[in-house]
């Protein structure tokens, strides 16, 4: 391919993923690492830029200059107003064409996944799925993609040594969201979509809201329960402490096999994999078919009354205490402002 | 109806080990399972065989031992098998093993045409989740990844109705067939193999393709050299460290939930309760 001038200079990419307008936090999170990336590459030409694809998302632009693009690619096409995986993949892979970004990272979300997945596919490239941390490999001067894989239990680093760009989807919640410069400004350059809704072979008919308690994958707060919950009325008490949380319900697997539950509310390694900032685990000895499923959590508060339970092993707090005793009183606290009953 | 679902056999995770002092994976003794999403995969495609007629074949590119796996979906009730077996195949990324699943499906569907391709969301070795969405761009298919249910599907209209889960809820996508599906669990319980294929299985022999014949795949494309990317590194993390420890005999029930509360608010989860934490917030 020809390379003119728009070539030349070192592009560091940012996908901003927005759905009907709302940009996901992971997009700010990702343009900060961009800046720093660039900082850390050898090279006085480097820019970060934004791609944003949507239909009337063009004021988001203004967003992303405030978190450190320089520039936002914009496609905006009725065909983009809801996310679809080939449109939104074949626009991106022409402009990764026409412009060889050296670097294009996108959040670990279900969009992000779905679409960088297809996107390094359209331009064979390499991409490192889900990653928590990136550096300049100093020597090298290429991107250093930091992941866990075998269910958490090794981290690898993975290099993209000679094809471009070199891609990574980055988990959401794992970078820091930079501050926004107040002041800062940059260009749009529109691109057309150039394709037609004829040409698009899925349709979406609608979306139904997640009931809060059966989106247990991206919950913040998980309050779970396990045998120790002494009885189904256990499972009632574990909902209202996930309420006066803000939480979702989740169990062990000994409830769902006791028939006490819906299998969708299982976590762990034959269920669901969760990733909040705050997991309760009440009554929960702990299996590491269960801890598995948790370890991600960002803070893990336990309650047992066994003090040998393996889930002390990797809980951030551990109460050794009837959680028929501690829960009623934690909600009590919660709903009554802690300052008060305390 | 013809679907073929493209499986992967992996080192069940939750048993691996570490080895304590080289801080390597233990990979001996660690039992190899089908991926278990791919299981659910199998499963919805025996299901729309059930219901509309036709055949289900399974695929995965893996070491001869991966056979072992295809016999299990014979068991669940798939028609035919096919592994992919070379050294040449092998310490492929998923960009080159995106080319030798699409480049297969593409042989297969000469003799056979596909309706539907089903695979897990992804592997519970690598969890990277995006071979199906690669080979869906090689093959280019309609992808729908995290399916939750199918809930219309017409072989003879081309059209299905899917469930995709995403963040906010539940997706419902029409699509046209072919199209691929990377599907969650809840695609499709697990039933009971019956008696006559758990008969057939113990008597078949999946067949066996090389990267050479009977269809020839491009050398560039696969392997190590057809992938981009490569591990520098490999670590374990460090374990998680059991945290701090109270009990309530010793505390006391108030003290202890204190504790609870002024951890919690620092893990920054009570945002929306304007004052949530007590007096000895910041005590840290």
């Amino acid at each position: 391919m020809r390379t003119g001038p728009e070539a030349e200079a070192r592009r560091v990419w940012v996908l901003i993923e927005q759905e009907e307008g709302m940009v996901h936090p992971v997009s700010w999170e990702l343009l900060g690492t961009a800046r720093r990336l660039a900082t850390e590459l050898d090279s006085a030409s480097v820019v970060v830029e934004a791609i944003l694809l949507g239909h009337a998302v063009g004021p988001i632009a203004q967003e992303a200059f405030r978190y450190g693009a320089s520039r936002v690619h914009l496609i905006d096409d009725p065909v983009l107003a809801v996310y679809r995986n080939l449109p939104y993949a074949a626009a991106i892979s022409r402009l990764v064409r026409t412009y060889r970004p050296e670097i294009f990272l996108i959040g670990a979300t279900a969009l992000g996944r779905d679409l960088a997945s297809a996107i390094a596919t359209r331009v064979e490239t390499g991409l490192t799925a889900d990653c928590t941390e990136l550096r300049i490999d100093p020597k090298l001067q290429i991107l250093a993609a930091t992941r866990p894989t075998f269910g958490g239990n090794l981290m690898a680093t993975i290099h993209c040594r000679t094809d471009r760009p070199q891609m990574a989807s980055v988990r959401p919640r794992v970078l820091p969201v930079p501050e926004p410069l107040p002041q800062a400004t940059g260009a749009v350059v529109r691109a057309p979509l150039g394709i037609s809704e004829e040409e698009v072979p899925v349709r979406r008919l609608r979306l139904i809201p997640a009931p809060r308690r059966l989106n247990l994958e991206h919950a913040d707060v998980v309050v779970a329960g396990g045998r120790g919950l002494g009885g189904p009325d256990g499972l009632t008490l574990l909902e209202e402490l996930a309420d006066a949380l803000g939480g979702v319900v989740g169990v062990s697997r000994p409830l769902v096999d006791a028939g006490w539950i819906a299998a969708d509310h299982q976590v762990g390694q034959t269920g669901k994999t969760v990733r909040p900032k705050l997991y309760v685990a009440a009554g929960i000895s702990g299996a590491v078919q269960h801890r598995v499923g948790v370890s991600n959590a960002d803070f893990i508060l336990a309650i047992n009354t066994d003090p040998q339970a393996p889930i002390f092993q990797i809980a951030d707090l551990g109460i050794v205490g009837d959680l028929h005793e501690v829960i009623p009183e934690l909600i009590k606290q919660l709903r009554e402002g802690a300052g008060h009953g305390a | 109806m013809h679907a073929v679902v493209a499986i992967k056999q992996v080192p069940d995770t939750s048993n691996v080990r570490i080895n304590p002092e080289t801080g390597t994976l233990i990979r001996e003794g660690v039992p190899a399972i089908i991926n278990p999403y791919d299981v659910h995969a199998v499963e919805m495609a025996v299901r729309l065989k059930e219901r509309f007629g036709g055949r289900v074949t399974v695929l995965t590119m893996g070491p001869p031992k991966a056979a072992e796996a295809l016999i299990e979906c014979v068991e669940q009730g798939a028609d035919r098998a096919i592994l992919m077996t070379d050294r040449r195949f092998g310490a492929a990324d998923t960009l080159a093993t995106s080319y030798v699943i699409a480049h297969a499906v593409q042989a297969i569907q000469a003799d056979d045409p596909v309706d539907l391709l089903l695979f897990g969301k992804q592997a519970i070795d690598g969890d990277t989740g995006q071979v199906g969405p690669g080979v869906a761009v090689r093959l280019n298919l309609p992808l729908i990844t995290y399916a939750v249910q199918i809930e219309a599907f017409d072989p003879v209209a081309r059209t299905a109705i899917v469930h995709r889960r995403i963040e906010r809820g539940i997706e419902v996508l029409e699509t046209a067939l072919p199209a691929l599906l990377t599907v969650e669990k809840e695609i499709a319980a697990i039933g009971r193999a019956p008696l006559p294929n758990l008969v057939r299985a113990a008597r078949y022999q999946p067949e066996i393709w090389d990267a050479a014949a009977p269809v020839p795949f491009d050398a560039a494309k696969i392997g190590i050299k057809g992938s981009p990317t490569v591990v520098v590194k490999a670590y374990t993390p460090p374990p998680r460290e059991p945290g701090e420890r109270v009990g309530v005999a010793e505390l006391g029930l108030a003290a202890v939930i204190n504790r609870a509360l002024d951890r919690i608010g620092a893990a920054g989860v009570l945002a929306e309760h304007p004052e949530p934490l007590p007096e000895n917030r910041g005590a840290e």
